[in-house]
């Protein structure tokens, strides 16, 4: 055997049953290390195959399975706005859109600040017919947070949405308003979180 | 065969006894010898076992009464977390390294490990990461709160804390992991002519099988908290859904670490357990091969099951099918362990000294812990219970009742042969009574808990918990206060007491029991004759 490699205090060379030197057992174990530190590096990709190859991680898909076991129909859909002052212009770019049921919808509100101030505003949805509201999903919208423009600014917001398949079949006409309001500076929080409750 | 190798040269003992190392401090910074490495190990496993349990007194006391008494609960979960990685961390596992360093040369016959001068690093390593643990309370935004499962988004988002946590784990996966190289390779390479693999005693087995753990799951815990580091820092996106990565797959990485953890800190056990129970038995260990190939397989299959911890983070139904018959499936070589250890007892001379009452109450209480492990395999039982109290009550009787009361036995088993000095046997018999009914009137309500929905990890809870709590409470503070009660046993052991012989235990067997106690600084510096018959005691 090895005397160098012996263990500490060990003189005589002995007749211990051993596998291979001290040093190359514990090689071969550093390696078992370096593979396990390269099996955790390769996981994220890993994981991200496997959930691919088996579905698991495809929203998309999930969307599609979930829209397509129900059949859209045709909906109208009618576009309102209202500012609460005066100072707002406000108005949607498409009054009225025939759709289908599942599909998204991508509709465009102008508003313009029409002080020499800065103004801080939120909209706040309502839909007609009431009970309708909760078959409007909405993925994007202006409203889901305050906005702040200014002074004589213009700007172009988007809100994207679908509408439920599962909308009952007496609503044929779903009219989508929103209403702007000023946010008094103090104040400003409270009203973002009670909007964003009923959006 | 004492003769022949140690009492030989009365001369060459006492230089051998106190020649080779520079006295004071540095003896123990400079160290490289089994002995002192394994007491340093096992002093470090108990301070930081006070430091843990100090901090679960903390959590209990919060729990005494519905609502908020004494913390905030930002500190309710840092405390929680660092009770679980000082616990598992900082106490258990360093615990077993020290009874490995200490026994393992001793049992099969070597002078030293294999690499003296690396097992001083291994220890320390220790006390920085200890250091890094306990000192992040202190800094801005405090220790990490997320639980010991350290899982994304909320570890992304904390303070510098986690950050020394991250840290801390990277040194002490380091340390382990050199530590079990080591192990590993003491076992393998330096054993006495004529032991052979089968005939190893069989608490190198289990640390075989524990070493090989190690090496392969340590790297994957270093992984993932690298990836949590770079999250937090480097701007990458592993388990951040808004950069197309995924917090579950942090879930996946770390119980995939996680769940040979479990059996890192219980197989160890296993092992102490199954050299006091034959010794006070008077009888041969029942089933030796069978217990080998028990162990192997818990080893083996200890990679495969760990998404029951996730069953409720959305795996398809085939997934949470798979990991429950597979979870299930360990019970079988755990539950041949169980009835080796019982067999062994059959018709046995039995004599309840204190290793064999706390070898006894952790085969009793790991049993009850390893069946309501059963019960949350179930997939459709663990969506009711997942985070409850029951989940608690489960790791609690089989970590403290099952590591910690095995850890017990060993020290009680081997301190006679550490100190030259037989332990105060009286003091030892409290010990072991308070910590049994107390661990029981601990934990045994929480299993009651967790089955009407007391949530884990929470500092308040509703008003129908209070009754079961207040219990828990007196029995997690009298626990507490009863294990101050083996700090005075082992002072006394090391100060005096009666002598101990070689062999103070009449149903020992093994290579560690033929050298003279207190052993000696240098034991089997030629290998000693190894009698097969000796074997599997």
């Amino acid at each position: 055997m090895n005397p160098e490699l012996s263990p500490v205090g060990s003189t005589t060379a002995d007749s211990r049953p051993r596998v291979g030197s001290n040093v190359r057992i514990a090689s071969i174990l550093v390696i078992v290390v370096v593979g396990s530190l390269l099996f955790v590096a390769a996981q994220p990709r890993l994981y991200r195959a496997f959930c691919e190859w088996t579905g698991l991680y495809d929203i998309d898909r999930a969307e599609q399975v979930a829209v397509s076991s129900l059949p859209g129909r045709p909906v109208t859909l009618e576009f309102d706005a209202n500012s609460h002052d005066g100072g707002l212009l406000f108005r949607p770019q498409t009054n009225s859109l025939a759709v289908k049921t599942g599909e998204i919808v991508h509709v465009i509100y102008r508003v313009e600040n029409t002080r020499d101030s800065t103004v801080i505003g939120q909209a706040v949805p309502s839909y007609g017919p009431q009970h309708a509201g909760g078959y409007v999903k909405k993925l994007e919208c202006f409203c889901f947070k305050q906005q702040t423009f200014a002074p004589h600014e213009v700007r172009e917001m988007d809100v994207v949405f679908l509408i439920d398949p599962k909308l009952p079949d007496d609503v044929a006409t779903l009219t989508l308003s929103y209403t702007f309001f000023e946010v008094p500076a103090g104040g400003a929080k409270a009203l973002a979180t009670s909007a964003e409750v009923r959006t | 065969m004492q003769a022949t190798h140690t009492a030989g040269h009365a001369g060459d003992h006492h230089h051998d006894d106190h020649a080779h190392y520079p006295s004071g401090w540095k003896r123990w910074v400079t160290t490289t010898n089994h002995k002192d490495i394994g007491s340093m190990y096992l002093w470090f496993s108990f301070v930081m076992f006070l430091v843990g349990g100090a901090m679960s007194l903390i959590i209990r006391a919060e729990l005494f009464s519905p609502g908020l008494q004494y913390v905030s609960p930002e500190f309710y979960n840092q405390m929680l977390t660092l009770h679980a990685l000082i616990m598992v961390f900082g106490a258990i596992m360093p615990a077993f390294v020290g009874f490995a360093n200490w026994m393992i040369p001793m049992m099969i016959g070597a002078s030293d490990m294999a690499f003296a001068r690396m097992n001083n690093w291994s220890f320390w390593l220790l006390p920085p990461a200890a250091i890094l643990l306990t000192v992040s309370i202190f800094v801005p935004g405090g220790a990490a709160g997320t639980g010991w499962t350290l899982y994304p988004p909320l570890s992304v988002q904390m303070g510098i804390g986690m950050d020394m946590t991250i840290f801390a784990v990277h040194i002490l996966g380091m340390s382990s992991i050199m530590g079990s190289i080591n192990i590993v390779t003491t076992i393998l390479n330096l054993r006495t002519p004529g032991m052979t693999l089968m005939k190893m005693p069989l608490f190198c087995w289990t640390w075989l099988v524990t070493g090989f753990l190690l090496i392969a799951s340590m790297p994957i815990l270093a992984g993932a908290v690298t990836m949590l580091l770079t999250d937090r820092h480097f701007g990458t996106t592993f388990f951040n859904a808004a950069g197309g990565g995924d917090p579950v797959l942090f879930q996946h990485i770390f119980w995939f670490f996680g769940h040979p953890e479990v059996y890192i800190i219980a197989l160890p056990a296993f092992g102490v357990v199954s050299h006091v129970i034959p010794a006070f038995s008077r009888k041969h260990l029942f089933g030796y091969t069978s217990m080998v190939y028990a162990i192997a397989a818990i080893g083996l299959i200890s990679f495969f099951v760990w998404a029951h911890h996730m069953y409720v983070t959305g795996i398809p139904l085939t997934g949470q099918l798979y990991f429950m018959y597979a979870t299930m499936l360990i019970a079988v070589p755990t539950g041949v362990k169980v009835f080796n250890w019982v067999t062994t007892m059959w018709r046995g001379s039995l004599t309840f000294e204190t290793p064999m009452l706390f070898a006894l109450g952790f085969l009793v209480l790991f049993t009850i812990g390893g069946l309501t492990g059963l019960v949350l395999a179930m997939t459709a039982v663990d969506i009711q219970l997942q985070d409850t109290y029951y989940v608690v009550a489960h790791f609690h009787y089989v970590m403290v009742a099952g590591a910690l009361f095995s850890a017990y036995s060993g020290l009680y088993f081997w301190l006679p042969k550490w100190t030259g000095h037989m332990y105060n046997e009286g003091l030892g018999k409290l010990h072991f009574w308070l910590s049994i009914i107390f661990f029981n009137i601990a934990f045994f309500p929480q299993h009651f808990l967790g089955l009407a929905g007391m949530p884990r990890r929470i500092p308040d809870y509703s008003q129908q918990f209070a009754d079961f709590n207040v219990v828990s409470s007196v029995g997690a503070f009298g626990f507490g206060l009863s294990q101050l009660l083996v700090l005075i046993v082992v002072f006394q052991a090391v100060k005096g007491g009666a002598k101990a012989d070689s062999r103070p235990w009449d149903g020992a067997h093994g290579l560690e029991w033929t050298v003279p106690s207190p052993a000696p600084y240098h034991t089997f510096e030629d290998p000693p004759a190894f009698d097969a018959a000796e074997a599997h005691a």
